[in-house]
């Protein structure tokens, strides 16, 4: 077990070497410093002497790869790539271009998003896994064909549709919550309810959907003919049985996403104004600011592969005939 | 009704699929089970036994099945007009069944202990130590050893045999009255089929439990049944005790089925087969529905349904000719089935292949670095000779390594060690497109006809696909050839367009055949080619490869576990156990007086279709060990009735019993070397 998640780590080392290698391609050799200086400096008003100033205060200014200018080690270490891409191994994430310190604000950031992201995930499952058992459980009846339906239908609505929907609603029309906004500690929940009802409601259709099918292949097993032939309730055939089986292929397609919780929810954070990790980088993107989208980026790759790893360990507390060598 | 009936099933109908067009997969079917008595329920698949049985428990799936009209009366009272909530106090208490697939039946993430407690909590109200000890008890009294052990494995944890086993545990924890076995041992291999038969007759004996048996296979039947009900195409067509009903059975379609059971008796002869296939089961029949395959039929048998009479008190038989109001036409004389052709084929010059040494062993990796820490010796040092025109049996149960060995021989898998010699050259050291042109005489048809096959693919392209590959002949030529072989194997030649789904076993079978012999290959190998098939059909196939062998002069190998097929058509035999032959020769020889403890052991675990025939069965205990640890000594002296201290410590070297027959045994060494002496 402990050899099996050592090997899986270093496997996961050329992968991040090969993202890192990847954005660091995409963002400093396809799209130039010299570009992105531009880009902030609006098109007016550039000069050289601008840019080289721009550059050099975000440290841009250095050669990509190579310092041939500089003595001994610096030659490697005073590049782009060393201070802005190697640096990001060591969770290094740098300076914002308004100068702002980026690990500060994601240590900051990724509360907000926590908050809304883990209750919407367990709340989901638990709302998903009791639809589906009840179609499970009416299967081939008219609350079956109704029910898959209406999943149909919930998941074919936009995700904006349900927050400007639950905003006008709950928010306007009923006065019952704030339309957006934030708050930390016991005063943020009233801010909190809109956004996690939102993204609960909107997950039900093809979540639903999804765990029925588990469902209706366990249900068809012989396993479970056996449990009904030992005389057990549909109910506890369902319970007993059933769900045992195929929480393992729900859980393991849920543990997956548990890591990349922390990235929070672009679409949901921005609509309801909470200072999360999703809003944050939907700023980024807006202001152009590539050293935050890139520490998104990078800290994404690492955060599925963590996930990928604790779905390969869960499968071991699911299923017993599961050993990880 | 007599008071010693436990089970009486009245009328039982049950359909399938649309209302407008049902299938009548159960079409009033009547029979009674009396306290203690065991019931055969006989047939071949489709024919409604599986789905009998479950409308007896009322577990038909739901709701694309349904009972539509019978009763089953369990000791006078309508199973079928219970609620739901009353049926399942009859469910596992006072009607068990045990289900044909171990593997799948039992829940794997369940403990044994827990699945069989569930029973004990459900019926008999136990508390929670209560049930341990009882599941304890019950683990003991199916034979499994170490039941403490035990109790807590996952199913996974335990072999076929040993889940069998768990799943009659599982049954009895009822106490039950009934028990419905459904195929219980065709999973299984001979000698764990034969153990745990006889687990099932002594329990039955000991409780004094019906059963209700459903099979296949009329040895088991022989062995096992007091009575015998066959059904054909939803309904039974004959009920007889079991000795009258195996000293003479009397409808047709029994009859042909006893016919198509391959083994020394037509030995070189074809086997008897059924023309056509089982009827639509979507229509109501207006004449007896066996009508069309049955050469005894006439006018009066398509245009009227059989009633169901008795020609002799217990019997019961749905056929015309025994219907006393019936005047029925003189039978043809039962037509003998056609001699040989020709004599096997005379043993000329050399063999097509002959492998020496040959092993194949899989690492097995473990650790931070995947360092090799064993190796799974699947395949330990065989030697094989197979000559043109002759099949060479390779027989043994699963797991023993045989079906490594064809895949070895064809390069398929690599060797370990050893050579192989085809055609004069060795194929160990050849490579890429060489070895790829030399396939083209070694082709290989596989167990499963339903997998084996690419399903987007048409017949027509399954069959020419080897022909492309190897680049033989233009597009014209080889679409000729496909009709030709399509010909050969017996399907029409519009098989050509469609889908290997709209076949059926033995058609897709054919399929395969045709496809292996597209490239004029002069070795076959054949792994199980007919185990997952219908006695029927299995006779087909078997005509089939034995008509090709005198024709085209094929040699195959054939590897199998099913040693009345052997009996039938092989001419020299190869017994496999755990990665090494240990018998070898001739199959008159071998199968009528095998040498070797363990060729004994697994022909007496062969069930006969006579129940005159009483037989002893050799008991082996245990069963096969891992192949990644043999014992040490002879790999078979930990099950070996006959074993001596020199099988432990060291692996017998071959002894010649007479010129082509040699066994790999101490006691027949040492016997060797008595006569010696006395000399």
């Amino acid at each position: 077990m402990l050899a099996y998640i050592v090997r899986r780590v270093l496997y996961a080392v050329p992968i991040l070497i090969g993202v890192n290698l990847i954005t660091f391609t995409l963002f400093f050799v396809v799209n130039s410093p010299d570009d992105m200086a531009r880009m902030h400096l609006g098109v007016k008003r550039v000069t050289p002497e601008a840019i080289e100033k721009w550059k050099r205060e975000r440290g841009y200014d250095k050669p990509l790869l190579y310092n041939a200018g500089a003595e001994g080690l610096d030659k490697v270490t005073e590049t782009i790539f060393f201070q802005k891409s190697v640096a990001l191994f060591a969770f290094r994430f740098g300076q914002a271009d308004d100068g702002r310190d980026i690990g500060h604000d994601i240590r900051q950031r990724m509360w907000p998003s926590l908050a809304i992201a883990v209750p919407v995930f367990l709340v989901g499952i638990l709302v998903n896994i009791t639809f589906a058992l009840m179609l499970a459980f009416f299967r081939a009846t008219y609350i079956d064909v109704w029910g898959v339906v209406a999943s149909v239908v919930l998941m074919s609505i936009s995700m904006l549709f349900y927050i400007i929907g639950g905003q006008f609603l709950i928010g306007k029309l009923w006065h019952l919550v704030p339309i957006s906004g934030y708050d930390d500690g016991i005063n943020g929940i009233k801010f909190l309810i809109l956004p996690v009802v939102v993204g609960v409601v909107s997950g039900i259709g093809s979540g639903t959907r999804w765990y029925r099918t588990i469902f209706l292949e366990e249900i068809n097993k012989d396993y479970v003919r056996t449990a009904r032939a030992k005389g057990l309730s549909e109910l506890r055939v369902l319970f007993g049985h059933v769900l045992k089986n195929a929480m393992i292929p729900i859980l393991t397609g849920a543990v997956v996403v548990i890591p990349l919780l922390f990235m929070g929810s672009l679409l949901t954070e921005s609509f309801f104004g909470i200072p999360g990790l999703g809003s944050y980088t939907i700023e980024a993107i807006q202001a152009q600011d590539f050293a935050i989208v890139r520490a998104m980026v990078f800290l994404g790759s690492v955060l599925y592969i963590v996930g990928l790893l604790l779905t390969d360990l869960s499968y071991t507390l699911v299923d017993p005939r599961v050993r990880l060598q | 009704m007599n008071d010693r009936t436990l089970l009486e099933v009245r009328n039982l109908s049950t359909w399938f699929g649309p209302e407008a067009r049902p299938l009548r997969v159960v079409d009033g079917v009547s029979f009674r089970i009396g306290r203690g008595e065991c019931l055969a329920l006989l047939g071949e698949s489709g024919c409604g036994k599986s789905m009998t049985a479950l409308s007896l428990l009322r577990l038909v799936p739901e709701p694309a099945g349904r009972v539509v009209d019978g009763e089953v009366l369990l000791e006078g009272e309508d199973l079928l007009a219970l609620p739901e909530m009353a049926m399942r106090r009859v469910r596992g208490r006072r009607l068990s069944m045990i289900f044909q697939e171990p593997m799948t039946s039992l829940n794997p993430v369940l403990t044994v202990g827990y699945q069989i407690g569930e029973v004990l909590a459900r019926h008999h109200g136990l508390g929670r130590r209560a049930r341990r000890r009882r599941a304890l008890e019950l683990l003991a009294a199916v034979g499994i050893p170490d039941p403490a052990r035990r109790v807590d494995d996952y199913p996974h944890q335990l072999s076929g045999g040993m889940k069998q086993r768990v799943m009659i545990a599982l049954a009895l924890a009822g106490e039950p009255d009934l028990l419905i076995a459904d195929e219980p041992t065709t999973a299984l291999d001979v000698t764990i089929q034969a153990q745990i038969m006889e687990l099932l007759g002594r329990i039955r004996r000991e409780r004094h439990m019906a059963m209700l048996l459903i099979t296949h296979d009329l040895g088991v039947v022989a062995d096992h049944a007091d009575r015998v009900a066959v059904m054909y195409a939803g309904e039974i067509v004959e009920q007889a005790p079991r000795d009258a009903f195996f000293a003479e059975p009397l409808h047709p379609y029994a009859r042909k089925l006893f016919a198509a059971v391959p083994g020394f008796r037509l030995r070189g002869r074809r086997l008897q087969t059924i023309p056509g296939g089982v009827p639509r089961l979507d229509q109501v029949f207006t004449g007896c529905r066996f009508a069309d395959r049955c050469e005894e039929a006439w006018d009066h048998c398509r245009a009227h349904v059989p009633r169901e009479v008795s020609p002799a008190p217990g019997r019961s038989v749905r056929c015309h000719r025994f219907d006393p109001g019936v005047t029925a036409p003189p039978a043809a004389a039962a037509v003998p089935p056609p001699p040989a052709t020709a004599g096997p084929a005379p043993a000329v010059a050399g063999p097509v292949l002959a492998a020496r040494g040959l092993a194949v062993h899989f690492p097995v990796r473990k650790g931070l670095l995947r360092r090799v820490a064993a190796r799974v010796r699947a395949v330990d040092g065989v030697d094989l000779e197979l000559y043109p025109g002759r099949t060479l049996a390779l027989v043994g149960e699963s797991g023993c390594g045989k079906t490594t060995v064809g895949k070895a021989l064809l390069q398929l898998v690599r060797p370990t060690a050893g050579s192989v010699v085809f055609q004069g050259r060795e194929l160990t050291a050849l490579r890429g497109e060489a070895l790829r042109r030399l396939r083209a005489h070694m082709q290989m048809v596989f167990q499963d006809p339903f997998s084996s096959m690419n399903p987007r693919m048409e017949v027509g392209a399954i069959v020419e696909e080897g022909m492309r590959a190897l680049g033989l002949g233009d597009a014209q030529r080889r679409a000729a050839r496909v009709q030709t072989l399509l010909e050969q194997v017996g399907l029409p030649a519009e098989a050509a367009h469609r889908y290997p789904h709209e076949f059926s076993g033995g058609q897709r079978q054919r399929i395969a055949i045709a496809r292996a012999l597209a490239v004029e290959p002069a070795l076959l190998v054949c792994d199980e080619p007919t185990s997952a098939l219908d006695v029927s059909v299995q006779a087909q196939i078997l005509n089939l490869l034995q008509d090709l062998q005198q024709k085209l002069g094929l040699s195959y190998l054939f590897i199998t576990h099913n040693l009345s097929v052997v009996e039938h058509l092989a001419h020299e035999v190869a017994v496999m156990y755990l990665g090494r032959l240990v018998e070898q020769g001739p199959v008159e020889k071998v199968m009528r007086a095998p040498r070797h403890p363990y060729t004994r052991a697994l022909l007496s675990a062969v069930p006969v279709p006579d129940p005159r025939r009483r037989r002893e069965i050799i008991r082996l205990q245990g069963e096969l060990p891992s192949p990644l640890s043999p014992p040490a000594g002879c790999h078979f002296h930990p099950r070996c009735p006959e074993a001596m201290d020199v099988c432990r410590r060291c692996y017998p070297q071959w002894s010649e019993v007479e010129p082509g027959w040699r066994v790999a045994c101490h006691v027949q060494t040492t016997e060797d070397r008595g006569q010696k002496t006395e000399d």
